[in-house]
């Protein structure tokens, strides 16, 4: 039976996913870096990559980002981590609070933050305003590097803290009376016993707040001004409105694709030196908090998640502020969102809704045969198709637009500026989470149960269909809902691939801010605030448990 | 509806890795047979290539007329019972029954009154409604043989279907499955690592090590009459002796750690004068407490009491360590350091070439193809 190869129909649905991926990612990919290195004559050139170096105004771009994503790493990790241990390891009042809103911070649109954070420090911000007239202390300018290490660093803390959460419920509560047993407590033991035994978690929870914030486009684009970073510079250099260069924005991806490979590769090393599993049978104990200790933890974490997220309450109370075009006035009205409804609100929505269901049905689809056939039906094409499947996790948004919009710009496949295009980005950047998720969740089935159906007369299909998937549903389900949240409120590719007729609920915020119609944007924010939220709690009531898969 | 299994000549490797080489074996219809054998000797292989979810490399495989190589595992109308149950989680318990009979497309009221039937026949019919999450170890098993049942299958396969289960359970759940696979008259092959377990089911047990078969027999046969030296020692508890077979006018004596014995059972094949190797398990040891009288001289090292036995552990003068069983009596218990003679129960001792590769004995039954 082995000698013979006989024809299975994952066969072809191993071939039908590996043709879409060559279409919709490895020829995209090929035409970008096509672009970046032969010339409009067809001539081979590093032209572009020379200009880039050799010119300071371009190269400090990289410096830049890498300058401030690192340093909100770092500032994210030390924020997020204390904030976890005193969640995981204490009995604190209104833990669930804590839990919704940070999740709600670390979800909501990426750009949405740097704007409340304009309207409260910005130049003629709340705050500033205040400061200035009460203490005649003048503020210093929120635009460029601390801005934006304030605004992602909030931003992305949840993350850490989502990750290292899941790490410390792993910690078996007889590791830590073992280590006090051998007389080593406090400090010491969060040290050597805690930290040592979360560090593959606190890497990959590294790496997880330097991709994004690397590839955020929404901060910097509002916050950094003459600070420019990696990200910003590509969408100038495609879109801007001086000095188009196609072929100097392509090369300008390749950059940021090898610069966050070698970061991929430096963290698998990095976890690789790491290398042990834990499953608690006993979790930890949580203590209650006492003294003086005890208030000061409150005072961080409720601190930590009110200054997060404040700004975006903030916005919501604008968007009911009377609004003049461009300055708010006293006294409330609903201007803002009957100015909306006439900016494509309605248009915004509809597509949001239809771009995010579609979506997510194909991304559910593709990711659950991917692992099924990577799991069960291992063989050189699939581990070969679920490598292809994970590089858009390394390819910032804006790059993946860029080859999108130069692959599908012509016939006889011309995309642009349908939902179309914008579907098949989403499906591209969100995959690499979900088939991990379906990955890992098919392999806590056993292969027995499915041999049981098999041998109970059912087909291989039948077997998938009526067991298999239903055994996956639910681990799926919860990760869906937040790819949903993620496909409505993502931007830097679609800033590239948007125009009139597929603009989304996101798109319609960011215009309206760079337009500076402040009432406007207030508005759209409001309600793509609103819709993350009501998400995001369907997501936790479906889900029931803390387990977030990101 | 029982049918015979035949193997021929099965071969089965994983890559270069030869994991059975050249395996043959009739079960016969209606048989309940084990597969015994420590882990890693094939049986689960071979199991699973009956079944189906592994491939065959070589040889055939024959239910009855028809031969199941390339039989699709969803079509060679098996039972199996996993070790894990493999029940469905998502499933009730009812659902979980009639999955098969839905697949063979059955009208409804026939999967119901079938499905009704099995689960009757297992006593689940109460726990019909419930999600299998709520259900103990033992119920769940059930389950599973229900499920394997109902669709009245050709043979019904079970890999190690007991193991998950507490000793209690165990014993309990065995004799369950036994009464079944007997009142539905099916042929069953089943594989475990425990002998008593094997013991207790089987009707025919084969012995395999290495991806070879030792021995096959009826449970009493392969106790007391081991093909060789290894299922000497697999089944049950034995002490492994050196010693010699000498015959002198047409008559042999057993030469052991200085003792001398008759030796009437051995068959004509082996009729000469060898070195052999003894396997005399702890209670064919007949423990003399007169240190004088004739027999093997042993000193006592340690004695363990156990209610109806005595477990002696017991230094030859040989130097070899030797164990022995003894019903406890109402004397004391012999000391450490105590100087004892012991005899040989020659009926039940077992007498293999030097190398343990065959017994020299009578009475072997051995139904292993050559």
């Amino acid at each position: 039976m082995a000698t013979k190869k006989k024809f299975e129909v994952w066969t072809v649905v191993s071939l039908v996913i590996l043709a879409l991926f060559i279409l919709f990612m490895v020829y995209p990919m090929f035409g970008l870096l096509k672009q970046a290195v032969v010339t409009d004559d067809g001539a081979f050139t590093f032209q572009q990559f020379k200009e880039f170096f050799s010119k300071n105004y371009y190269s400090q771009t990289i410096v830049n980002s890498l300058e401030v994503t690192i340093t909100v790493t770092l500032v994210a990790l030390v924020l997020g981590i204390p904030f976890a241990y005193f969640y995981s390891f204490y009995h604190l009042k209104g833990s669930k609070v804590l839990f919704v809103v940070s999740i709600l911070c670390c979800m909501s649109a990426p750009f949405i933050g740097a704007y409340s954070w304009i309207m409260l420090l910005g130049r003629g911000g709340v705050i500033t305003t205040f400061v200035k007239n009460t203490f005649g202390i003048t503020l210093g300018s929120i635009y460029g590097f601390k801005g934006i290490l304030l605004v992602q660093s909030l931003k992305f803390f949840p993350l850490v803290f989502i990750y290292m959460n899941g790490a410390f419920k792993n910690i078996d509560n007889t590791l830590m009376e073992a280590s006090a047993n051998m007389g080593c407590t406090g400090v010491r033991r969060l040290f050597t016993i805690v930290m040592a035994l979360s560090m593959p978690t606190i890497l990959a929870a590294a790496m997880m707040v330097f991709m994004q914030a690397f590839a955020d486009f929404g901060t910097p684009g509002l916050l950094g001004e003459s600070f420019q970073t990696f990200p910003v510079l590509i969408y100038n250099q495609y879109l801007g409105e001086t000095g188009q260069n196609h072929h100097f924005a392509a090369a300008l991806a390749v950059i940021a694709i090898v610069v966050t490979a070698i970061v991929f590769f430096l963290q698998k090393w990095a976890t690789s030196k790491f290398k042990f599993s834990m499953n608690a049978l006993h979790p930890v104990e949580k203590k209650k908090p006492k003294g003086l200790a005890g208030v000061l933890m409150y005072v961080y974490c409720y601190g930590l998640v009110a200054v997060s997220f404040m700004p975006q309450l903030y916005i919501i109370y604008l968007s009911f502020r009377k609004n003049t075009g461009y300055t708010f006035q006293p006294g409330f009205s609903l201007g803002n969102y009957e100015l909306a409804i006439k900016r494509l609100l309605g248009r915004s929505i509809k597509n949001t809704a239809i771009m995010g269901v579609v979506a997510l049905a194909i991304i559910i689809v593709i990711a659950v045969l991917i692992a099924y056939l990577v799991v069960r039906r291992s063989n050189v094409l699939n581990n070969g198709i679920d490598t292809i499947a994970m590089l858009p996790y390394i390819m910032p948004g804006a790059v993946i637009g860029l080859a999108l919009l130069l692959a599908f710009g012509k016939k006889p496949l011309a995309l642009t500026g349908t939902l179309t295009i914008m579907i098949i980005a989403m499906v591209i950047r969100r995959l690499p989470y979900t088939i991990r998720s379906a990955t890992a969740t098919l392999m806590q089935i056993s292969l027995s149960i499915e041999e049981a159906s098999i041998s109970l007369g059912a087909s291989k299909l039948k077997t998938f269909a009526k067991v298999t998937v239903p055994m996956m549903a639910n681990g799926i389900l919860s990760g869906a809902i937040l790819s949903w949240v993620t496909i409505v409120t993502e931007l830097s590719s679609s800033i590239i691939l948007y125009n009139n007729r597929n603009i989304t609920l996101t798109m319609s915020t960011y215009v309206a801010i760079s337009r500076g119609s402040y009432g406007l944007a207030c508005a759209f924010a409001a309600i793509l605030t609103v819709v993350t939220i009501v998400s995001l709690v369907i997501y936790l009531a479906v889900s029931k448990s803390e387990d977030v898969q990101l | 509806m029982s049918v015979e299994i035949v193997i021929k000549h099965a071969l089965k490797k994983y890559g270069e890795n030869v994991i059975i080489p050249d395996l043959s074996l009739d079960i016969r219809p209606g048989e309940f047979f084990t597969l015994l054998g420590p882990s890693g000797c094939g049986k689960t292989t071979l199991l699973r290539m009956i079944a189906g979810f592994n491939s065959i490399e070589g040889g055939d495989f024959y239910f009855g007329e028809k031969r199941i190589n390339d039989l699709d595992p969803a079509k060679r109308n098996i039972g199996m019972v996993f070790q894990n149950y493999a029940i469905f989680p998502h499933m009730t318990v009812r659902k979980n029954v009639e999955f098969g009979l839905k697949n063979k497309k059955l009208p409804k009221d026939q999967i119901a009154s079938r499905t009704d039937q099995f689960m009757k026949l297992m006593q689940i019919s109460e726990y019909a409604d419930r999600m299998p999450e709520r259900l103990s170890g033992g119920q769940q098993q059930r389950v599973a043989l229900a499920r394997a049942l109902c669709i009245e299958p050709d043979v019904l396969l079970m890999d190690e279907p007991l193991s998950n289960l507490d000793a209690k359970l165990r014993v309990e759940m065995r004799t369950v499955i036994k009464n079944i696979q007997h009142d539905v008259g099916i042929t069953c092959v089943y594989v475990t690592h425990d002998q008593e377990e094997a013991m207790a089911v089987s009707d025919r047990i084969a012995v395999m090590s290495g991806g070879v078969i030792q021995h096959v027999g009826t449970p009493k046969s392969i106790y007391q009459r081991p093909a060789n030296i290894f299922v000497a020692t697999f089944i049950g508890r034995t002490n492994v002796l050196k010693g010699s077979v000498t015959v002198e006018g047409g008559k042999a004596t057993l030469n052991v750690c200085g003792y001398s014995a008759p030796l009437p059972t051995v068959a004509p094949e082996y009729m000469k004068s060898q070195d052999v190797t003894i396997s005399v398990r702890p209670e064919e040891l007949l423990l003399n407490r007169n240190a004088d009288m004739p027999g093997i001289k042993a000193v006592v090292k340690d004695a363990v009491f156990l209610g109806l036995n005595t477990h002696y552990f017991v230094k030859l003068s040989t130097g070899e360590d030797a164990e022995i069983i003894q019903e406890s009596s109402i004397e004391d218990t012999l000391a450490p350091g105590a100087e004892i003679s012991l005899g040989v129960n020659t009926d039940k001792v077992n007498v293999f070439v030097a190398d343990g590769s065959a017994n020299i004995l009578t009475g072997v039954c051995n139904d292993l193809k050559a």
